[in-house]
């Protein structure tokens, strides 16, 4: 069983930071408008930043290739933007518009793209996880060697639909990578307080599934675990545990105030540990790219956000009849 | 008689419950150190210490099967489970356990177990956050279903649901927490401050498991209702100058339908009123039992006003929500007749 922490730096190009630079900042100003949004009344419900987090889906996702499928709970904003759906139907979404990709009837919580291979976007706390399963039962079924990520939170490790899927993903041998985010929090209770065991990816080892942590604030680890896992699963040797630690840096949801812990702890997350900051660093101390290049791709990031604003404010209230389509029974 | 949200009221019936039996523990997601998403427990652990409230991990069918153990053995646990959407994973344990143990037992065991759960929509909680489940209850022989309207009736149902020796669903309309709502979502919200249903007497008291309400009396049709739809039907009723007499269930099972037969007896009419969807939804069983008790009083078919056969919509709440207009066009086609 290899439970194995990341030591060694990968090789990155200076491109493929830039890159990674402009995933994250592109989740991060995006959440940011949602919050503004959300401020203004545009947004109303259930909307779960991923602010904080977003070295995890940006890693992970360069870790993937074509035809490899992902899925999540309800803090699915970044997984969206991260595997290419356009934030213009994401805002929509959320504003509750025509425009939105699931024309409204879903919310911030439940969105699909087909085409991009994102399978939601899941409300209740869980329930992706067996879903994610089945969708590398049907990946390993058709042939190939494509592989699912499924993506759930710390919290959610300890519903029992979990562990019913750890068994059946290694007894069939799935390709499926299990993703535990762990932001430490489920809403107000923080892991040690609903947790038995403090290492939550060695819970795959009666079940013969490996797992290892990584360091979900930097995103070139996420990605080495990530490709680590991802040949794994094209191997066909089964399933694959990633724990990656990181932070959200808002409340749970819109509407939470967050007294469950300190303002220090979050002050010092986002200053000794953030994700952007990070890339940011490493490109500007490798002489990858000078300030001036970074503030240019700020500016692209920030109109392709305001476009996104404006699209998910101008969109048109769903049709009546909406009520009643894809309804069958 | 102090003024008391419903919120409050919720609170202070675990409060007296917990301070007069401490077999009495509550337990669920949040409910401990946080004091619940809807602040329906705050302040208990620091009263009554972590071993008598407590919060769980995320596991609602952990948290109902532990909960039925502690209750066959004596204890009496008030489970929260966040919202009532949520309730899925442990629905297993309450309808092959809980609401059996007593028959399967012939009378050795009973589970004194309260299940607490926010239910129904109005406020933008879409598919998994609105639900108004029930009838999933109420089809179970072996649990009684309780769905209070107003802060007083919350305080008393909640002490005769802990005091009872069998299981109670109490299902807790979300959107009366901080105020009746009538379902116009464009006029300004009225607080339980102002209403007078908002006073609450202090102490404990219990409102029986079984009984209706009459909450306004009426000589030309019978609206029979629960939950958030009280304030609806109160609210068209004004708006629509008909006679009608306003019921509140307050718990479906048991279901009081003496008052029910002797109300629609009179009137002739009849509409029931739910949120849920409408296909075999609760509105339902009370149609049929109110043509089987009152048919030759009947001058009009029984008529069912419901959320539409959907899941709750994220942008379209209000076309959703059966709002005071839906109840409107009912009570003036049951008056056409
Ligand atoms: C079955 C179920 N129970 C409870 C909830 C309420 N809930 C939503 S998110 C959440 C916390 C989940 O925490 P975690 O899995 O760590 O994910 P995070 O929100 O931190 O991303 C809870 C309790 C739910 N949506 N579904
Ligand atoms: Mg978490």
């Amino acid at each position: 069983m290899t439970t194995r922490k990341n030591t060694k730096k990968p090789e990155v190009s200076g491109d493929e930071l830039k890159e990674f630079y402009r995933e994250m900042l592109l989740i991060r100003r995006f959440e940011e408008k949602a919050g503004q949004l959300y401020g203004m009344g545009l947004i109303g419900g259930f909307c779960h930043l991923y602010i904080g987090q977003e070295a995890v889906v940006v890693g992970l996702e360069a870790a993937m290739e074509d035809g490899d499928r992902r899925i999540t709970s309800y803090r699915d904003h970044g997984h969206m933007i991260a595997c290419g759906m356009d934030p213009k139907g994401v805002m929509a979404e959320l504003t509750g518009r025509e425009g939105g990709y699931s024309k409204g009837k879903g919310g911030s919580m439940h969105m699909f793209s087909k085409e991009k291979e994102f399978y939601g976007g899941h409300g209740i706390v869980g329930a992706q996880v067996p879903l994610g399963a089945g969708l590398a039962f049907a990946q390993k079924y058709t042939g190939g060697d494509r592989v699912t990520m499924t993506y759930f939170g710390e919290g959610a490790a300890n519903q029992g639909q979990v562990y019913e899927t750890f068994n059946m993903a290694a007894l069939w041998k799935l390709p499926v990578i299990f993703v535990i985010e762990n932001n430490r929090y489920a809403m107000g209770t923080s892991q040690a307080r609903a947790t038995s065991s403090k290492d939550i990816h060695t819970r795959g080892e009666a079940f013969g599934i490996p797992g290892e942590m990584v360091d979900g604030m930097d995103v070139l680890a996420v990605k080495e675990a990530g490709l680590r896992a991802v040949a794994h699963c094209r191997s066909g040797e089964g399933p694959y545990i990633l724990e990656v630690m990181t932070y959200r840096y808002r409340g749970h949801s819109m509407s939470d105030p967050a007294k469950y812990r300190t303002r220090d702890e979050v002050q010092k997350m986002r200053e000794e540990h953030d994700a952007i900051d990070h890339v940011r660093k490493l490109l500007i101390d490798g002489g990858f790219a000078s300030e001036d290049d970074l503030k240019s791709v700020d500016k692209d990031v920030k109109d392709i956000i305001n476009e996104a604003a404006d699209f998910a404010k101008e969109s048109p209230e769903p049709a009546l009849e909406e009520l009643w389509t894809d309804i069958y029974a | 008689m102090a003024r008391m949200t419903m919120i409050e009221a919720i609170r202070d019936a675990h409060m007296i419950a917990m301070e007069e039996d401490d077999t009495v523990v509550v337990m669920g997601e949040d409910v401990g150190y946080f004091g619940g998403v809807f602040r329906c427990t705050a302040g208990l652990q620091k009263k009554f210490g972590v071993e008598r409230c407590f919060d769980t991990p995320i596991s609602e069918l952990g948290i109902v099967g532990t909960a039925v153990g502690m209750a066959a053995y004596g204890l009496k646990p008030v489970v929260e489970i966040q919202f009532a959407d949520y309730m899925y994973p442990g629905y297993d344990q309450i309808v092959s356990e809980a609401a059996r143990l007593r028959y399967r037992s012939a009378g050795e065991f009973t589970c004194p177990l309260v299940i607490r759960m926010p239910t129904g929509g109005g406020i933008f909680g879409a598919q998994t956050h609105s639900q108004s489940p029930e009838a999933l209850f109420t089809h179970v022989a072996g649990l009684k279903t309780v769905v209070p309207s107003n802060p007083a009736d919350a305080k008393g149902l909640l002490l005769a649901a802990i005091a009872d020796p069998d299981p109670v669903i109490f299902l807790e309309p979300k959107r009366l927490y901080n105020g009746p709502y009538d379902g116009y979502h464009d006029r300004p919200s009225v607080p339980w401050s102002k209403h007078p249903d908002g006073e609450v007497e202090a102490g404990r008291y219990e409102t029986p498991l079984g009984k209706a309400r009459v909450v306004r009396e009426g000589a030309d049709a019978t609206l029979i209702t629960y939950g958030t739809m009280v304030h609806v039907a109160l609210a068209a009723v004004e708006d629509s100058g008909v006679d009608v007499e306003v019921i509140d269930l307050r718990t479906l099972l048991p279901l009081d339908m003496d008052t029910i037969a002797a109300s629609v007896n009179r009137t002739g009419r009849c509409i029931v009123l739910h949120e849920a969807t409408l296909t075999s939804g609760y509105g339902a069983e009370i149609a049929a039992l109110v043509q089987q008790d009152c048919f030759y009083s009947l001058e009009a078919p029984v008529l069912r006003v419901a959320g539409w056969d959907t899941p709750y919509p994220h942008a379209q709440e209000w076309d959703y929500f059966p709002g005071p207009a839906r109840v409107r066009r009912a009570i003036d086609t049951v008056m056409k007749e």
